[in-house]
């Protein structure tokens, strides 16, 4: 696994709550995340999972509590006193996203090669044929052919528009990447052939990564650690293999016996 | 010298929620050290809770009270109170440990499951699949397998490439969980020689192991679990 001996927090929540009326979405959530280490969030559907990495991802301000993020000149800030254009510049450069849905991360009718460019021009490429090197190599490292470079991702199956998302992510180096459901949608043979290749990007580009799933498979390949949310609360938290071997609170024992044997 | 692993009074209780919070003691009052190039098995018949203080020691089960001290970087570090980052950084460099079944992960070619551990502290990848090809060949795995994920091999193969990615690093501290369970003979005697060679070059072993034979041939000292019963 990567490199985690980095002694500095890259992304600090403390006490993040959010309130739609008065629903509770989440309440009191706090932790550290440190350079290269993947972070898995499980629970089910309304749990509270998806509003937190929006709000950890500065797209949903929280009802009280902060985020704040290790910037590139090692100073950490808090989201909310950032900019637009700050967050944006964060958004393009230092971050990825990787949706669960690549119709939301791709621009679907522009070719392959121009939804991993475009990511480079916007922090500054402009070498039309070092564009095109670039988002071809990107390509091949999530295993697409290059001939179709110039295909639109609209033409591309499921699993290889999720992997053409990663590339386009990826290809500007972010230090940390949001991910919602990676594999959710595709089918099983796919999403294992997605998980090695994200396993290994992650541990060869020393990536930190937040990762939402409800498959505890996936948060046992990819994480580091485990956060384990019900009720918009974290009931449970630990290193990934303790708290799946050995489950302490009865919703994660509940959650970890209904998987099915392979 | 100073002992690599220190256990001061660890205990382990499951609680199972689901059957109505019944609680299930495994083991309370664990003393016990292990000093470099010393190997330590664990005996006591099944359920006991050998495997139950190897994974406590492994960091994978979480322990309700006590200390497991291990050195690591040149101080010690208690792993019953250790951060998760804490404990990925001993398995790096400090644990090994070569579980009773080999968890891994679809599509990665043998060789490179067995050359992980090198890889993931910065060795390069052709130095680590060396590494890894030269245990294999001990271990009698044939090079046509090599480039073939494990999950289709038998569970002997399974096992021996296991004992492979457990002993490639050059870690002070080593967990066997019956690591011979389901060799052959040839194969037993690859593993008990591969422990001679851990324990000359100074690391501190804990083992389970069940075949008396093997026992005598690698134990220095046996550390009986069955004086360690949680008594319910």
């Amino acid at each position: 696994m990567a490199e985690t001996q980095n002694d500095a927090p890259l992304l600090v929540a403390e006490s993040l709550s959010k309130n739609f009326g008065r629903v509770v979405a989440c309440r009191d959530i706090s932790f550290t995340l440190y350079a290269g280490e993947v972070l898995a969030i499980v629970g089910e559907s309304g749990s509270g999972k998806s509003t937190l990495l929006q709000m950890l991802s500065g797209q949903m301000t929280p009802s009280a509590g902060h985020v704040s993020y290790r910037m590139r000149d090692g100073v950490l800030r808090d989201l909310n006193s950032l900019g637009e254009a700050e967050r944006r510049f964060l958004f393009r450069t230092d971050w990825g996203y990787v949706h669960q849905d690549p119709a939301q991360g791709l621009r679907m009718a522009v070719s392959a090669g121009a939804n991993v460019g475009e990511r480079l021009m916007a922090v500054g490429w402009n070498h039309y044929g070092q564009i095109r090197q670039a988002a071809s190599s990107w390509l091949d490292r999530v295993e697409i052919d290059t001939a179709r470079i110039d295909d639109a991702p609209r033409t591309y199956s499921g699993g290889m528009r999720q992997r053409l998302q990663i590339a386009r992510n990826l290809v500007t180096e972010p230090r940390l990447v949001f991910m919602d459901e990676p594999t959710g949608g595709l089918d099983v043979s796919v999403q294992a052939r997605l998980l090695d290749l994200m396993r290994n990007l992650v541990s060869e580009l020393g990536l930190a990564a937040i990762v939402v799933t409800h498959d505890l498979a996936v948060a046992r390949l990819l994480s580091h650690r485990v956060m384990v949310m019900k009720g918009g609360q974290v009931i449970e938290t630990g290193l990934t293999d303790q708290v799946l071997d050995d489950p302490h609170e009865p919703y994660t024992q509940l959650l970890v016996s209904s998987i099915l044997p392979p | 010298m100073p002992a690599m692993i220190e256990i001061a009074n660890a205990e382990k209780t499951f609680t199972m929620h689901l059957q109505g919070g019944v609680r299930l003691p495994v083991v309370r009052g664990v003393n016990f050290e292990v000093h470099p190039g010393e190997c330590v098995v664990l005996s006591g018949p099944s359920g006991a809770g050998k495997s139950s203080i190897l994974k406590m020691i492994f960091g994978n089960y979480r322990c309700d009270g006590g200390r497991i001290g291990v050195r690591h970087r040149g101080s010690v570090i208690d792993l019953a109170n250790a951060e998760p980052r804490e404990v990925l950084s001993v398995r790096r460099e400090t644990i090994g440990y070569v579980s009773q079944f080999l968890r891994a992960v679809p599509r990665v070619p043998t060789i490179d499951v067995v050359a992980e551990p090198l890889t993931a502290t910065g060795t390069p990848r052709e130095t680590a699949r060396e590494r890894a090809g030269q245990l294999l060949h001990r271990l009698n795995i044939p090079d046509r397998l090599w480039m073939l994920p494990p999950s289709t091999f038998s569970g002997g193969e399974q096992q021996r490439v296991n004992i492979a990615r457990g002993f490639i690093s050059d870690h002070p501290v080593l967990l066997l969980d019956e690591p011979t369970a389901s060799l052959d003979a040839a194969n037993r005697k690859v593993v008990v020689n591969l422990i001679d060679e851990k324990k000359r070059a100074g690391v501190a072993i804990v083992a389970i192991v069940h075949d008396d034979e093997i026992r005598t041939q690698i134990a220095d000292r046996i550390v009986d679990v069955t004086s360690f019963a949680a008594a319910a």
